[in-house]
């Protein structure tokens, strides 16, 4: 996630002083190049996703800090917590019926749920992207088989692929890491066949490129191929993936919770997990202790949603909105790029 | 009242179908915005053929859409097109929609997705019929027919329930011609309608237009880069040259006494047709060729099939083939689309695999052959391919393009070491060397196209398959690739398998001309033989079919291919 602040960057290439060279490498970054494109309401949406995003990132550094207590503290120096006690001065969220601070364990569920989603990311990209390389590529049996495996496993549903993956994982519920990677890993395994296909597609039109069968007539090898000509150009629609998916890792991450095959309350705070407790105090009027879990879900899953759909939108020049021109015509024209 | 001040100007001039005045038009780019078209004033005579002719990026397609108000989105456009009494470019959506189909009507380049491939084509054209609401569903079915009929579809009564895919690509740009006639509009736009087409549909498309135009009585706009295809069409030429249009005449005036610098360029870059015995034999055909030693390539009864569906028989693409390819050589392979020249030339480096007979590549068979034992003889060959936007990785600069060769062959251990190789070959190529941290879309279709070049003569080849390698460029740029390949050719002496459907330049470059017809080779020849005493009739129809930029000498051609075809029939 890169932070807010990029949004305050000059767009006037001219100001730097640079002309027909290549930009400098930070700024030609996905969601950098993004940002500096960006005009009117899709830089509105864009920005208004990094903000979002950018807190929960900082809330999940800074959550030591920020939370006034531990997210497994039942009791501080003046005894025991109050059970469902409403929000206070001390108590800025209230608390919940076994006696946690509602905000601490918002904040540091921010936590979970980052540490989750890049672990989750990481592992299904490498995996999706070898799998479908190498699958796309070579193509034959291996690929038939492949492509089998991924419609099966798309075939199930994923919450309850999760559960199952997650129970052979760590037989339920369990304690911080191993919770976390079980999370991860379940979400993983639903996610390998999205990056798998998305990047089999990729490679299986770039191997029909002139430019890769140039690469094959001068004679280089396959490995060569696949990491010089094919992988750097396939993964051009990764990072749209990636928002998407990372927004689909927290809704199944809480789901996992909220079903009670997630992560112990003494082992770490997780959204999922407070809504589940949270759903007897509904009908009796307690309203704090689901209406924060399930607000940073929404919000959390909100953002990182705006970031992927306005990338969408800024990777295609089709649905770029751009500044119109000035109407009165200079005569300095430069070459047209495809338009004639 | 813009519109009544327009129609009064068009009562001044009743017999102008449409009028350009001061037209500008500039894009909105992700940098500065883009001014496509700065001040062009045009005007067409209904019965008249106005060629817009330039080269790419000069604004004349985007001229012509305009009269249709067919502009993107990120366009804006100033000026006046007066079409009919209105000015399209102040026009609503809504008044445009009534406009397009019964006033102005387009021709579009290529005809196979210019079609609806699951409606039938008389749909298609009655939906033109009904969407102006004159016409109801039988009446419009027949005035398909009619139409159909007129353009030359053969039964059309029959034809009508007929899907796109059920007519060849000529037919089809017949019926893209129908569909513009159906509301029998005054003006007509076609952008480089025959472009997609093979060289003999081409003579017919034409003679079909020129029909349009005399029995019709509508105004033409002909865009295209073609000049052969303006001398054989056109009554006026507007040349138009980065968004401004630097001269216009007509069209004899402007062949034989070119006036602007650019219009002079243009016309001498054309390649020409020698048909008839001359002394402007190829430059290098001097040379000396060793006709001793053994062909680089020998094919003997060669056979590529791609195999068919479950149950069907395969396609044969080409069809007991026999040629050889002596060192130092340039062998030209001429055909229209679909004839296997391209094919060939992939099998010859392996990319597409031979089936059958015996393709002899540096003494390797390729029959049934191993990339792993062809693989040291591929430093041995070079290959050129058609479009240069799509043969370079997007994301390596033009050095590392060029060095990637030399990696791979372990002729330098790193890009550094390379980089004196690189700039070499930059320089025999007539690149400046900086170019070589420049990325392949900072340049243009030449430059890429020469830097093609280097890339496939970085091993210094033997061998190199060149498969239509300036198609894709404009005729000014074609003739600069052309000069840079038959000068490496000269001083290097690497034997040349020249893939091409373009006649002319063919008969610039090769000592010998092989013409592929549907997977066989029916001539094979000596350049200059072919070109000039072609045995087989369809040799002699391809060669009849060429338009070649002179108006004059163009038109004398036309009546003996009109002859010719009904010598045929």
């Amino acid at each position: 996630m890169t932070s807010a602040s990029t949004e305050e960057t000059p767009t006037d290439p001219v100001a730097h002083g640079e002309t027909a060279g290549r930009e400098p490498r930070w700024k030609r970054l996905p969601l950098v190049w993004h940002l500096r494109r960006s005009v009117g309401l899709q830089r509105g949406m864009l920005v208004a996703g990094l903000v979002l995003s950018a807190l929960f990132v900082l809330m999940a550094l800074l959550a030591p800090l920020i939370a006034p207590y531990s997210f497994n503290q039942l009791s501080g120096p003046d005894g025991s917590f109050p059970r469902q006690a409403p929000p206070s001065a001390e108590f800025w969220w209230g608390t919940t019926v076994g006696g946690y601070d509602v905000f601490s364990r918002v904040i540091w569920g921010a936590q979970t749920a980052v540490l989750t989603v890049i672990l989750a990311v990481i592992l299904s990209i490498f995996l999706g992207i070898a799998l479908g390389l190498i699958s796309g590529y070579l193509g034959g049996w291996l690929d038939r088989v492949l492509v089998t495996l991924a419609d099966a496993i798309y075939a199930f549903p994923s919450l309850l692929l999760a559960i199952v993956v997650s129970i052979v994982i760590s037989g339920g519920e369990s304690g911080f890491l191993s919770g976390i990677l079980a999370a991860a890993i379940s979400i993983t395994v639903v996610f390998v066949p999205q990056y798998f296909r998305v990047i089999r597609a990729e490679t299986v039109r770039l191997k029909a490129e002139p430019f890769v069968e140039s690469a094959r007539v001068l004679g280089a090898s396959t490995p060569r191929i696949l990491s010089r000509h094919v992988l750097r150009n396939a993964t051009r629609s990764l990072p749209l993936i990636i928002t998407l998916n990372a927004s689909e890792a927290i809704l199944t991450l809480a789901g996992l919770g909220f079903l009670g095959f997630g992560i112990n309350p003494t082992a770490a705070a997780e959204w999922g997990y407070d809504l589940n407790r949270a759903i007897a105090d509904v009908s009796s009027g307690i309203w704090w202790t689901g209406i924060f879990p399930g607000a940073a879900i929404v919000l959390l899953v909100l953002g990182i949603t705006l970031v992927g759909e306005s990338v969408n939108d800024l990777s295609d020049p089709r649905l770029r909105i751009r500044r119109r021109p000035r109407r009165q015509p200079r005569r300095t024209a430069t070459a047209m790029k495809g338009a004639a | 009242m813009a519109a009544a001040q327009n129609r009064r100007t068009t009562e001044e001039a009743p017999d102008v179908a449409v009028d350009i005045r001061d037209l500008r038009i500039s894009f909105a780019t992700d940098g500065e915005p883009v001014h496509a078209v700065e001040g062009v004033s045009l005007h067409v005579r209904p019965n008249e053929v106005l060629a817009v002719v330039g080269e790419s990026g000069s604004g004349k397609t985007v001229t012509a859409k305009s009269i249709l108000g067919l502009l993107p989105e990120s366009a804006s456009a100033s000026g006046a097109v007066v079409l009919a009494g209105n000015d399209v470019v102040q026009l609503s959506p809504d008044q445009l929609r009534q406009v397009r189909g019964r006033d102005v009507a387009m021709v579009f380049q290529e005809p196979a997705t210019a079609l609806n491939p699951v409606y039938t084509v008389g749909w298609q054209i009655a939906e033109g019929l009904r969407a102006h609401g004159q016409h109801s569903r039988k009446q419009a079915r027949a005035r398909a027919v009619e139409i159909l009929g007129t353009v030359g579809i053969p039964d059309p009564q029959e034809r009508v329930d007929h899907y796109p895919h059920q007519f060849s690509g000529g037919q089809k740009q017949r019926i893209v011609i129908a569909m513009a006639l159906a509301l029998g509009p005054k003006v007509i736009v076609a952008d480089e309608p025959t472009t997609a087409l093979d060289v003999t549909v081409q003579a017919e498309i034409l003679d079909l237009l020129r029909r349009v135009r005399d029995d019709f009585g509508g105004a033409i706009v002909l865009i295209t880069h073609n000049m052969g295809v303006v001398a054989d069409l056109a009554d006026r030429v507007a040349v138009m040259y980065q968004g401004e249009v630097v001269e216009e005449a007509g069209v004899r005036e402007l062949f034989a006494d070119p006036r602007h610098e650019y219009t002079q360029h243009l016309l001498s870059a054309v390649p020409r047709l020698t048909t008839a015995a001359s002394d402007s034999e190829p430059a290098h055909s001097a040379q000396q060729q060793d006709e001793t030693a053994a062909p680089l390539v020998d094919a003997r009864d060669l056979e590529i099939v791609y195999p068919g569906r479950l149950g069907r028989p395969g396609f044969r693409a080409v069809d007991g083939v026999n040629f050889t390819l002596a060192p130092g050589e340039v062998l030209g392979l001429v055909g229209e689309s679909g004839s296997g020249k391209t094919t060939i030339g992939r099998a010859i480096v392996g990319l597409t695999r031979a089936t059958g007979g015996s393709l002899s590549v540096l003494g390797h068979e390729m029959v049934g052959f191993r990339e792993r034992s062809f693989r040291p003889l591929r430093s041995r060959v070079g290959f050129v391919f058609q479009d240069p936007a799509t043969s370079f990785n997007p994301l390596l600069s033009v050095g590392e393009a060029v060095a990637e060769p030399l990696l791979i062959h372990g002729r330098a251990a790193d890009a550094r070491e390379a980089a004196a190789s690189v700039r070499q070959l930059l320089d025999a190529v007539h690149l400046p060397t900086h170019y070589a941290h420049r990325y392949p879309h900072e340049l243009s279709g030449g430059q890429r196209q020469r830097v093609s070049l280097a890339r496939a003569l970085a091993l210094e080849p033997e061998l190199l398959v060149a498969d239509e390698p300036t198609s894709a460029l404009d005729v000014s740029v074609q003739a600069r690739v052309l000069e840079v390949f038959s000068e490496l050719q000269q001083r290097l002496g690497f034997a040349t398998l020249f893939i091409s459907h373009d006649l002319a330049v063919v008969g610039m470059l090769a000592d010998r001309i092989g013409v592929l017809y549907r997977g066989e080779l029916v001539e094979y020849g000596a350049g200059q033989q072919v070109l000039t005493d072609p045995q087989h009739p369809y040799t002699q129809r391809l060669l009849a079919s060429v338009p070649v930029p002179d108006p004059v000498e163009q038109q004398s051609r036309r009546e003996a291919l009109a002859a010719h075809r009904a010598a045929e029939d």
